[in-house]
C-alpha cells in the first residue's frame, strides 16, 4: 500500500489547531505559494479587488498588489490565452475561471495549446498554469452553476485534472498544481466548500471545522498529483469517487453499514492505477459514482480500467452511479442528482451478487 | 405574436423583402482584373506622428496607407527610416534568402520529400522588414508565413528543412506538421495550425514582460483570415485594457484559403480600423513596401517601450501563390490577379530603390540570387543526410511519448513499451534504413 495513498489528516484536539473551510484553505495556499514564487499571477473576473463570488482570492490583492493579482474582462479565451502567453514568458499563472461551466469559450486555448505546448515544441516552451474552477451541482444552480465537465479535461493528453475533497487536501493539492510544470485543470466542487455533504440536501451542512480533514497546517505543504486517499477501508467493495460524491458515498456506506474502501481518486489524470488495482483486487467489487452525465463520462474509463487489470479477481459486474444523461436540471435537481436511493441501490446489487 | 404591428399576413405583404448578402470577390477564374477601385495614396504623403499619440488622434491611419517608395523607386516622406545602404541590402538578401527558400521547399514536397508546404511569395516584407524593426529578443508569436522572421534573424536554415522533412534532426522530434517551426533561442514561439491562438498569447507574454518591468516587448502576427476569429478579439482586448507592450500585426493578403477578405469583413472597414473601436493606435501600411513595413514596426516598438500601448498594424499585401502545396488558387481567382497587383512585388521594389539610389546593380541582384539559391540547395543536401519525410530515418519511437508532459506517466509508459514491441514484432532484424527503433 502506497504510503501518500492512505495518509490521513493529522489528527488533533478541535480547537487546538487551525481549522479551514475550503475556501480558507484554497485561499491559504494560494498566499503560501504567492508568497514564496513572486513569478507566481492570478486573474479572473472578479478575482481582484473583490476576491472572487466565491472568496477564494480575497485579500490577496491587497497582500500582493494589483499586479499580481487583478480582474480581467470576461473572456475565458483571452484568460486562458494571456496565461499560456505568461507561462511561456516564465511566469506561473494562476486563472481562475468562474465556474466549469464557463470553461467551454477557454477550450480551443487549453486544449489546442496548453496542453499542446510541451509536446509540439519538444519542452522548448511549456504552460505551468493552474486553471482553477468552482464546479459541481448540489446548490440549485441550474445548468449554467452545476456541470462536471472532469471527462472533457480528462480526453486531452497533455492536461493534469485535479479535485479535491477536503480543506486539508485542496491546500496540499493546489501548492502542488501551482508547483507543477504541467498545465493542471483544478476543479473545486463548490458543494463543499463550506462542509462535507452527505447527501440529504433537507438537512442543515454540518460546517467543516467538525471535521478532521479541515486541520489544515500552516505554510507550505503538498500532496502528491497522481496518488488517490483512502477515505474509509473496508473488504466489502471499493467505491471509486472524487470531489462531493467522496462523502455522500461515505454517508450512504456509514447509515447501511457496508465497510467499503472509498477511494478518493483526488487525481483524474493521471489517475492512481496502483491504489485501484490494490483495493479491487482485495474487495473483489467495484462501484464507480460521480456527478457528471453518464455516457463516456470518467466513470466509463474507471470501469474499463477495472474490468481491464482486475477481471479475475471480479466477484460482481462494475457498477456506476452517474448524473443521468440530461442537462443539469433547476428545479429537478436532487431527482437528477446520484444521492442516497441511487447509490444505495446500485451497492445493494453489487454486494448481493 | 402580439407585438407586431400588423397581425395580418396580408398587411406585412407590404412591407419590403428582406434579403442575405453573400460577399462575392471581384474577380473569378478567367476574369479580367481592374484593381482602380484600390486608392494607393502618394509615397510621403502620410505625416509621422509621435509614437505616443493618443489613439483617437490617429483615425486617419487606420483608413489611409503608410507608403515610403514611391513609382520613382525614391524614398518619400517622414516614414521614409533612412537605413544606411548596407541594411537595405542585408533587408533585400533575407527577403531574396526566403523567396528561394520557398521556391526550393514548395519542389521538395512536389518530389515526395515532404508532405506540405506554405509560401509566403509576395509576403516577404511583412515578415523580413518588420522583424528587422524589432530587437532580436523581442518576443514574436507569427502564423505559418512569417518563415522570413527565422531567416532574418539567423535561425539555422538546415533546422528549418530538418523540421520541414521531419527527419532524424528535426528539433521537434517529427511531431509537428512542416513549416511550425519552434526556437526559443530566437524569441520565435511554437506554431499553432489552430489559427489566432497566438494573438492573445501574445498579448499575455507582453503583460508579463510588463508585470515584470522587464523591458522587451512581443509581436504577433496572424491573416486577414483569421482575425474573424474570437481570438483576436480577446487579443485586442487584452492589449488594450491592460496597455501591454505588443504589437499585433494583419497580413492582410486579400485570401483565406479560396475566401477573399470579403468574408472576414473587409468590405465594410479595414483592419487596420478594427484597431481604432478598442482604443488601439492602428496604422494601414503597403505591405510591399519594405521601408514602410520596417519604419511602421519599428513606430509600434518605440510606442510598445514607451508604456504608450498596443499598436494594430494592417499590412496590405497580396498573396501571389496558393495557399499551400494543397491547393490550387486557379480554382477560385482570376490568375492575373498576381500581375495587376498594384503594389508591385516587394523584393523587386526594394531592388529598384537599391539600384535608383546607386547602390546596387543587376549583375550584384543577379549574383545575390543565384547564391541564395546556391545556399539553399546545398543546405537542402545536407539536411538530406538526416533523412526525409516516411524514409525511416526519423527519431526513436518512444520519443512520440515524451513531452506529453514533464514525466512520463504510468499509462504512457504502458503505451510506449506497445510501440516498441510493434517495432520489434515488425522488424525482428533491427529497422531498415539504419533508422533506430525503441
Ligand atoms: C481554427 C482554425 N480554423 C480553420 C483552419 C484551417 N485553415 C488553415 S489556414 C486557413 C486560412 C487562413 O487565412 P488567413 O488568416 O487570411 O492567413 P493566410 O493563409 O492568408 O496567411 C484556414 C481556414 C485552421 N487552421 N484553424
Amino acid at each position: 500500500m502506497s504510503e501518500t495513498a492512505t495518509k490521513p489528516a493529522p489528527k488533533t484536539e478541535e480547537g487546538t489547531e487551525r481549522r479551514l473551510n475550503m475556501i480558507e484553505a484554497i485561499n491559504d495556499a494560494l498566499d503560501v505559494s504567492m508568497g514564496r514564487d513572486e513569478n507566481i499571477v492570478i486573474m479572473g473576473e472578479d478575482v481582484g479587488y473583490f476576491g472572487g463570488v466565491f472568496r477564494c482570492t480575497a485579500g490577496l490583492q491587497q497582500k500582493y498588489g494589483k499586479t499580481r493579482v487583478f480582474d480581467t474582462p470576461i473572456s475565458e479565451c483571452g484568460i486562458i490565452a494571456a496565461a499560456v502567453g505568461m507561462g511561456a514568458y516564465g511566469l506561473r499563472p494562476v486563472p481562475e475561471i468562474q465556474f466549469a461551466d464557463y470553461i467551454y469559450p477557454g477550450l480551443d486555448q487549453l486544449i489546442s495549446e496548453a496542453a499542446r505546448l510541451r509536446y509540439r515544441s519538444a519542452a522548448e516552451y511549456t504552460a505551468p498554469i493552474t486553471v482553477r474552477s468552482p464546479f459541481g451541482g448540489g446548490i440549485f444552480g441550474g445548468q449554467t452553476h452545476s456541470q462536471s465537465p472532469e471527462a472533457i479535461f480528462a480526453h486531452v493528453s497533455g492536461l493534469k485534472t485535479v479535485i479535491p475533497a477536503t480543506p486539508y487536501d485542496a491546500k496540499g493539492l493546489l501548492i502542488s498544481a501551482i508547483e507543477d510544470n504541467d498545465p493542471v485543470i483544478f476543479f473545486e466542487p463548490k458543494r463543499i466548500y463550506n462542509g462535507p455533504f452527505s447527501g440529504y440536501y433537507d438537512k442543515p451542512v454540518e460546517p467543516w471545522k467538525r471535521f478532521d480533514a479541515s486541520v489544515v497546517p500552516e505554510g507550505h505543504y503538498k500532496i502528491p498529483l497522481g496518488k488517490a486517499r483512502y477515505a474509509t477501508e473496508g473488504d466489502e467493495l471499493t467505491i471509486l469517487a472524487y470531489g462531493t460524491m467522496v462523502h455522500v458515498v461515505e454517508a450512504v456506506c456509514r447509515e447501511k453499514g457496508v465497510e467499503a474502501d472509498i477511494v478518493d481518486l483526488r487525481t483524474i489524470v493521471p489517475v492512481d492505477i496502483e491504489t485501484i488495482e490494490e483495493s479491487v483486487k482485495k474487495t473483489g467489487c467495484c462501484l464507480i459514482v460521480h456527478e457528471a452525465t453518464r455516457t463516456a463520462g470518467f466513470g466509463a474509463e474507471l470501469s474499463a480500467l477495472v474490468t481491464e487489470r482486475c477481471f479475475y479477481h471480479l466477484e460482481a459486474p462494475v457498477e456506476r452511479v452517474t448524473g443521468f444523461d440530461t442537462p443539469y436540471p433547476h428545479s429537478l435537481e436532487w431527482a437528477y442528482f446520484p444521492g442516497p436511493i441511487r447509490i444505495g441501490e446500485a451497492l445493494d446489487k453489487i454486494l448481493s451478487e | 405574436m402580439a407585438d407586431r404591428p400588423h397581425d395580418d399576413a396580408k398587411l406585412g405583404d407590404n412591407r419590403p423583402k428582406l434579403s442575405l448578402h453573400v460577399p462575392e470577390p471581384k474577380f473569378r477564374p478567367g476574369d479580367a482584373v481592374d484593381f482602380s477601385h484600390i486608392q494607393v495614396p502618394e509615397a510621403g504623403a502620410q505625416p509621422r506622428p509621435d509614437e505616443t499619440t493618443k489613439p483617437e488622434d490617429m483615425l486617419d491611419f487606420a483608413h489611409g496607407l503608410i507608403r515610403v517608395l514611391g513609382e520613382d523607386n525614391k524614398a518619400h516622406g517622414p516614414w521614409d527610416p533612412k537605413l544606411d545602404p548596407e541594411t537595405l541590402r542585408t533587408m533585400l538578401g533575407h527577403m531574396a534568402m526566403t523567396r528561394a527558400f520557398d521556391e526550393r521547399m514548395f519542389r521538395g514536397q512536389r518530389q515526395g520529400k515532404t508532405s506540405f508546404y506554405m509560401k509566403c511569395t509576395g509576403e516577404e516584407a511583412t515578415s523580413v522588414s518588420a522583424s528587422m524593426a524589432l530587437a532580436a529578443d523581442d518576443m514574436v508569436f507569427p502564423s505559418y508565413r512569417q518563415q522570413g522572421i527565422l531567416i532574418q534573424r539567423g535561425y539555422p536554415m538546415i533546422e528549418m528543412i530538418n523540421q520541414i522533412y521531419s527527419n532524424r534532426g528535426d528539433k521537434l522530434k517529427g511531431r509537428q506538421l512542416p513549416i511550425m517551426y519552434s526556437s526559443k533561442e530566437h524569441s520565435f514561439f511554437t506554431i499553432s495550425g489552430n489559427l489566432a491562438t497566438q494573438t492573445p498569447q501574445a498579448v499575455g507574454w507582453a503583460m508579463a514582460s510588463a508585470i515584470k518591468g522587464d523591458s522587451r516587448i512581443a509581436a504577433t502576427w496572424v491573416g486577414e483570415g483569421s482575425t474573424a476569429e474570437g481570438d483576436f478579439h480577446s487579443a485586442c482586448l487584452f492589449a488594450t485594457v491592460y496597455n501591454a507592450p505588443v504589437i499585433l500585426n494583419v497580413v492582410n493578403n486579400q485570401w483565406a484559403i479560396s475566401s477573399f477578405s470579403g468574408f472576414a469583413g473587409a468590405e465594410r472597414a479595414t483592419f487596420a480600423a478594427r484597431g481604432v473601436g478598442y482604443g488601439i493606435a492602428s496604422l494601414r501600411v503597403d505591405g510591399n513596401d519594405p521601408l514602410a513595413c520596417y519604419e511602421a514596426e519599428q513606430w509600434a516598438a518605440n510606442r510598445a517601450r514607451a508604456n504608450a500601448g498596443p499598436t494594430l498594424i494592417e499590412f496590405f499585401s497580396y498573396r501571389a501563390e496558393g495557399h499551400s502545396t494543397s491547393d490550387d488558387p486557379s480554382g477560385y481567382r482570376s490568375a492575373q490577379e498576381r500581375d495587376e497587383w498594384p503594389l508591385g512585388d516587394p523584393v523587386m521594389r526594394l531592388k529598384n530603390h537599391l539600384i535608383e539610389i546607386g547602390e546596387w546593380d543587376e549583375e550584384r541582384q543577379e549574383k545575390m540570387d543565384l547564391e541564395a539559391a546556391e545556399y539553399v540547395k546545398k543546405t537542402t543536401k545536407e539536411a538530406e543526410e538526416n533523412g526525409i519525410l516516411g524514409h525511416g530515418l526519423h527519431h526513436p519511437f518512444r520519443t512520440m511519448f515524451e513531452d506529453v508532459f514533464e514525466e512520463l506517466p504510468w499509462h504512457l509508459k504502458e503505451q510506449a513499451q506497445q510501440a516498441i514491441h510493434e517495432r520489434e514484432t515488425k522488424f525482428p532484424e533491427g529497422l531498415p534504413n539504419g533508422g533506430k527503433g525503441a
